[in-house]
């Protein structure tokens, strides 16, 4: 098995028995980024969840698997997939402003993984952190590492979390909507210094995100996500120039146009939602739990 | 308050000096009490009972706030009193917080059924009348420092278990947590580096503010004879004392009671100062 990050028919759902992941296939190639699109509870995060292994308690994995460079997940033993996760994947969040630890400094808690984790020595892992914030155009490394997270700007802790992402060498790294929580200004240069890194490095990357114009200056491949389930998937210059699926093409509508403002925003067709609702009941009757795992 | 926090960090403010003053002056009494107490606390002589303090006709020079009604100078009284008083804060509200804080961190960060046993406990114990508590626990242990001390820590420990409980739990769900949880952490180790670091500023306010409270109900404990042997001066056994006598020297009453107050709340406030000075966020 060659794919980086392989998720074959993910079924997820909630107490309620309502499904957030319906049957979704996925892979990511080395070196390949993967963008993942889809609305607002389409379940995009719940599958970047899934793969770093921090789903909610509440969300039961019901079918399927994910295979992590090869080790299939669901098959380890809780301790063994922190392990393997720890060493192989790593996150970009979504929100730079909760995900550094407000009361530690900026510099161990990005060293911690590789000491800790990884079991570096502690100068190898400074000078490997120091290396990744210059990669990523902190100029004062020192300060910044000796900074509390409050002390710096939204776009630099942005940084530094992608600096802290890369540091480990991580063979796949989810970015989960990196650039939502920032200034529009600021989200390009971001946008762009994950490109150069992923270029450099050969991370694979599974790209989260709703905003389309990031899928097509930064992915491969896409795939379209609606209410837990792929519906289109394609290479990102053939999705562009030829969509397949009305929903896609109606989310393409819908994206604003920087270049025509005055034209209208296109709200996605009702018509659309509809057939996409049938579509997902045929898939929910058809559908029955596998490994009898869960009770109808 | 406005002003310390547009200019945040530097300025140190006016509650955090002047309860840690005050608490700094009760501090070194207590140390250094034989060397600063003007008399003897015990020595009696009824000569000179029910001294007024210094500004009123009939005071003595050197009994500056009088004496009791057995002639004891009530200044040298106080100030061994404090002793009793620091060394029941400092214990009792420490052994408190070590076991309060470890089980509301344990129950709000693990959650599940260390959570749900951790809780029960709580409200079970929290059903008790506090200070009849004391009173029946030092009862059963027998009077004596120490027994004051396992007292205090024994009704109050929860005190801490429920708020550091409801922090741990809602650091529990914070970002930097799970990207601890994705770097491969154990969760006794995010348990410390994350949440631990995160509710510590809580923990100093609320254990200055214990000491505060325990020396509340040593006071109490004392009052009702229940403290310490009653040869010791104690703040609480002052009071006792002076309740006594409120028509014909009301000052045993009142100093012993101004110097509770103030150190009760100096405590209380030297901890609201030092939390927002630690606190990165806030500071």
């Amino acid at each position: 098995m060659s794919a980086c990050l392989d998720i074959s028919n993910l079924s997820a759902r909630l107490p309620s028995g309502q499904r957030v992941l319906r049957s979704v296939s996925l892979t990511v190639q080395p070196g390949e980024v993967r963008a993942l699109v889809g609305e607002s509870g389409a379940g995009k995060s719940m599958i970047g969840k899934a793969v770093l292994g921090v789903l909610p308690p509440s969300v039961r994995i019901v079918e399927g698997s994910i295979h992590l460079e090869g080790a299939d997940l669901g098959q380890l033993s809780a301790k063994e997939r922190r392990r393997v996760i720890g060493a192989k994947a790593a996150l970009i969040p979504q929100d730079p402003l909760t995900a550094l630890n407000p009361s530690r400094r900026v510099g161990p808690q990005m060293t911690d993984r590789l000491i800790h984790i990884l079991g570096w020595a502690a100068d190898k892992a400074d000078r490997r952190v120091r290396q990744l914030l210059d990669e990523v155009h902190i100029r004062e490394p020192d300060r910044v590492m000796r900074s509390y997270p409050h002390e710096l700007s939204g776009g630099m802790r942005q940084r530094v979390l992608i600096a802290a992402a890369f540091a480990s060498e991580p063979r796949l790294i989810v970015a989960d909507e990196p650039t939502t929580a920032l200034d529009v200004t600021v989200q390009k240069q971001i946008l762009r210094l994950i490109a150069q890194l992923q270029q450099e490095h050969g991370t694979a990357i599974l790209f989260v995100t709703h905003d389309l114009g990031v899928v097509a200056k930064i992915s491969q491949r896409v795939t379209v996500l609606y209410a837990g389930k792929v519906v289109e998937e394609a290479d990102t210059p053939a999705l562009f120039a030829d969509p397949q699926h009305a929903y896609t093409r109606a989310l393409m509508a819908a994206t604003p146009k920087y270049t025509d403002p005055m034209a209208s925003l296109m709200p996605v067709d009702d018509t659309v939602l509809a057939g996409l609702a049938a579509e997902i009941a045929v898939a929910d009757h058809d559908w029955k739990p596998g490994g009898g795992t869960g009770r109808g | 308050m406005a002003d310390a926090r547009a200019l945040p960090g530097r300025r140190l403010d006016a509650r955090l000096i002047l309860a840690g003053a005050w608490l700094a002056i009760v501090l070194i009494a207590a140390i250094f009490a034989p060397l600063v107490a003007p008399h003897d606390p015990l020595m009696q002589d009824l000569m000179l009972e029910r001294l007024p303090p210094f500004w009123m006709p009939g005071s003595e020079p050197g009994f500056w706030l009088g004496t009791d009604s057995l002639g004891r100078d009530l200044l040298s009284r106080l100030i061994f009193g404090a002793r009793i008083a620091l060394i029941v804060a400092f214990a009792a509200a420490i052994a408190a917080c070590v076991v309060g804080s470890t089980l509301g961190l344990i129950a709000g960060y693990f959650g599940g059924w260390p959570d749900r046993i951790i809780s029960r406990i709580v409200d079970i114990w929290m059903a008790f009348p506090p200070v009849l508590f004391a009173i029946l626990l030092v009862a059963v242990f027998g009077t004596g420092l120490m027994s004051v001390i396992i007292a205090i820590a024994v009704i109050d420990w929860t005190r801490f278990c429920r708020v550091i409980r409801a922090e741990a739990m809602s650091q529990s769900r914070m970002d930097y947590v799970e990207n601890a949880r994705i770097a491969g952490f154990g969760r006794f180790r995010i348990m410390i580096s994350e949440v631990l670091s995160n509710v510590l500023p809580s923990i100093v306010a609320l254990l200055s503010l214990e000491m505060g409270i325990a020396v509340i109900v040593e006071a109490i404990l004392s009052f009702v004879n229940l403290s310490i042997s009653s040869d010791d001066p104690t703040w609480g056994g002052i009071i006792a004392e002076g309740r006594l006598s409120i028509h014909q020297a009301w000052w045993v009453l009142v100093f012993p009671l101004i110097a509770l107050f103030l150190t009760v709340l100096s405590f209380s406030q030297f901890g609201e100062g030092l939390k927002s000075r630690f606190d990165p966020v806030l500071r």
